[in-house]
């Protein structure tokens, strides 16, 4: 047998009232992988996740996580995520980074438990691997939108996951950071091993740095390793992704906004 | 009032009283204005006003309640508002703020319907709907005691769970906490505290006492500790402050405690003007 799946999505298909918005998804991610992905708005991204986090109720189709059947799974303090919605959050929040941070434990402290000394070492370390240390003290609202997105994910990171799943954490992050965005993710899977699950509009960004991709538009139209996908993206992925994707991957190879 | 607080059973009463109440309202107050839930003390308070009008009627009719006070009633009625209201919520999932005036409305005209039936009421009702320095029983003193200590201890235990669910629902509800369960009992303590408060600062500026406080020190504080710990400073100031003064000038406490409130907001307000010219002028970050 060979090493378990992550996550194992098996003929899933979602309807929010009428209309289907994802039909017969089938994903497997192996531990170590980091899995994007891509596929224009509107096409199910965010609802696949939300499927794969419990925060939506499963309706045709089976998904596992470690192993375990998700309607039986417990284990969420294994589950690290950063939402879409991390970048629109009540900016007035008068919370320090380090608050913010130390509130990623609050499930795995479990009820009536409070911070110790270790605890607040662990969530010093979550500020030193995405760089933000020096910030602790300050109040969330006070940082840029790049730096609020690392804090968001050094919250997902201090219950120590085994697998992180990032809902377009590069949405309102300036460009210039993206790049060290993404190399820190991939920092964070090679030397921290550390299974990704990122969903982007970045497809350029994606094939250097993810192991495997997975395009999506309410069905599923590749899954493989990022190596596969670098062969097929110019002629088949415009197919399906029109216009907007054509004009992405051109950016990318002629070293534009992505570079 | 010092050395009348020794002497006089009535002015113990409303001290002690107020102490508690300047520090329950604001620290529960902190939770509501961050999660943006300001107009449900406003709701609960109204609901809490049908509730002690009820319970005036039904002790000038029924002699088995009059000597009832009205707190009890005032407190069923403001928690099950509060249930009320998170039906409502769910039902309107895409117009929650709906359920607030919902429920406003439906405690004025509960509470008008109320004091019309009883011809109109005395002091009384004046001194719930503006607070008093003098009408507060030792009764009242006691509910409130044990209504304080069940919300403190309450949120010192659910602190952190209570932290993750104002800052962020989704990720609360991801991680796999109790979510709805602590909002539960977070919308239970909110109507207690209304409930509680009112014997001094009245019904009609309860929600006052929750929420500026809050805004004045939402304005300076660094950190969420910081923010409960000066919107507390901030309300034992109103409160203490409202009552002497209004022993003194024989004022509604209601009212000179929430003028008191107001000035620390403005001075919060200049001083956060003050600090943020300085690093300004400095050239600092
Ligand atoms: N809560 C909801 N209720 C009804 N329809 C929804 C809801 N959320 C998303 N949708 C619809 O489902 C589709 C997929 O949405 P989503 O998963 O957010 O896409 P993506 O994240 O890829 O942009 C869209 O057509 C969207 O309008
Ligand atoms: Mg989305």
């Amino acid at each position: 047998m060979t090493e378990q799946a992550i996550i194992e999505i098996k003929n899933l298909s979602y309807r929010y009232e009428k209309d289907m918005v994802l039909e017969n998804i089938n994903i497997s991610v192996p531990k170590g992988a980091f899995l994007a992905i891509v596929g224009p708005n509107g096409s199910g991204k965010s609802t696949l996740l939300k499927l794969v986090l419990g925060l939506l109720k499963l309706q045709k189709g089976d998904i596992r996580l470690f192993g375990e059947e998700i309607n039986h799974f417990k284990n969420w303090e294994e589950i690290g995520y950063v939402s879409q919605k991390a970048n629109s959050f009540n900016t007035g929040f008068p919370a320090s980074v380090f608050e913010v941070v130390a509130s990623g434990l609050t499930k795995k402290l479990g009820l009536f438990r409070f911070l110790k000394k270790e605890d607040k070492r662990i969530v010093m370390d979550a500020l030193k691997a995405v760089g933000m240390d020096p910030f602790s003290k300050r109040n969330i609202g006070e940082l840029s939108g790049g730096q609020q997105q690392r804090v968001f994910i050094a919250r997902a990171l201090v219950s120590e996951p085994k697998l992180l799943i990032l809902d377009e954490p590069t949405v309102g992050v300036d460009i210039q950071n993206v790049n060290s965005f993404y190399q820190m993710l991939s920092n964070l899977n090679k030397n921290h091993a550390i299974t990704l699950l990122l969903v982007t509009h970045d497809i350029g960004t994606v094939s250097d740095k993810a192991t495997h991709v997975a395009c999506l538009n309410k069905h599923l139209h590749f899954h493989g390793e990022a190596s596969e996908f670098e062969q097929m993206k110019n002629d088949e992925m415009s197919d399906f992704y029109g216009h907007e994707v054509q004009m992405l991957l051109h950016q990318h190879e002629h070293g534009g906004v992505y570079k | 009032m010092i050395q009348g607080i020794f002497h006089y059973e009535f002015l113990q009463n409303a001290f002690f009283t107020g102490i508690m109440i300047g520090l329950i309202a604001p620290l529960l107050g902190v939770f509501i204005v961050v999660r943006r839930l300001s107009l449900i003390a406003d709701a609960l308070s109204h609901v809490t006003l049908a509730g002690i009008a009820a319970s005036l009627l039904l002790g000038k009719y029924f002699s088995a309640f009059n000597g009832l006070n009205p707190i009890y009633i005032g407190m069923a009625f403001s928690v099950s508002g509060s249930l009320f209201i998170e039906k409502l919520r769910g039902v309107y999932k895409h117009y929650q703020e709906l359920a607030i005036p919902i429920i406003l409305s439906s405690g004025i005209g509960l509470g008008v319907i109320f004091i019309s039936l009883a011809n109109g009421f005395n002091t009384d009702l004046f001194s719930y709907l503006f607070g008093s320095v003098t009408a507060v029983s030792r009764t009242d003193l006691w509910v409130i005691l044990i209504i304080s200590i069940f919300v403190v201890l309450l949120v010192f235990l659910l602190y952190k769970e209570l932290f993750l669910l104002s800052f962020d629902e989704e990720h609360a509800k991801a991680s796999g906490i109790a979510a709805k369960s602590i909002h539960f009992v977070f919308i239970l303590m909110v109507a207690l505290v209304i409930a509680a408060s009112m014997r001094i600062v009245g019904i009609l500026l309860v929600s006052s006492l929750m929420t500026l406080p809050v805004a004045a020190s939402i304005r300076i504080a660094k950190g969420f500790k910081q923010t409960i710990f000066l919107s507390i400073i901030f309300g034992e100031t109103s409160v203490l402050g409202g009552l002497f003064t209004a022993y003194y000038l024989n004022l509604a406490p209601g009212g000179t405690i929430v003028m008191i409130a107001v000035l620390i907001l403005v001075l919060a307000l200049a001083f956060k003007k003050i600090r943020h010219k300085e690093p300004e002028q400095v050239g600092g970050e």
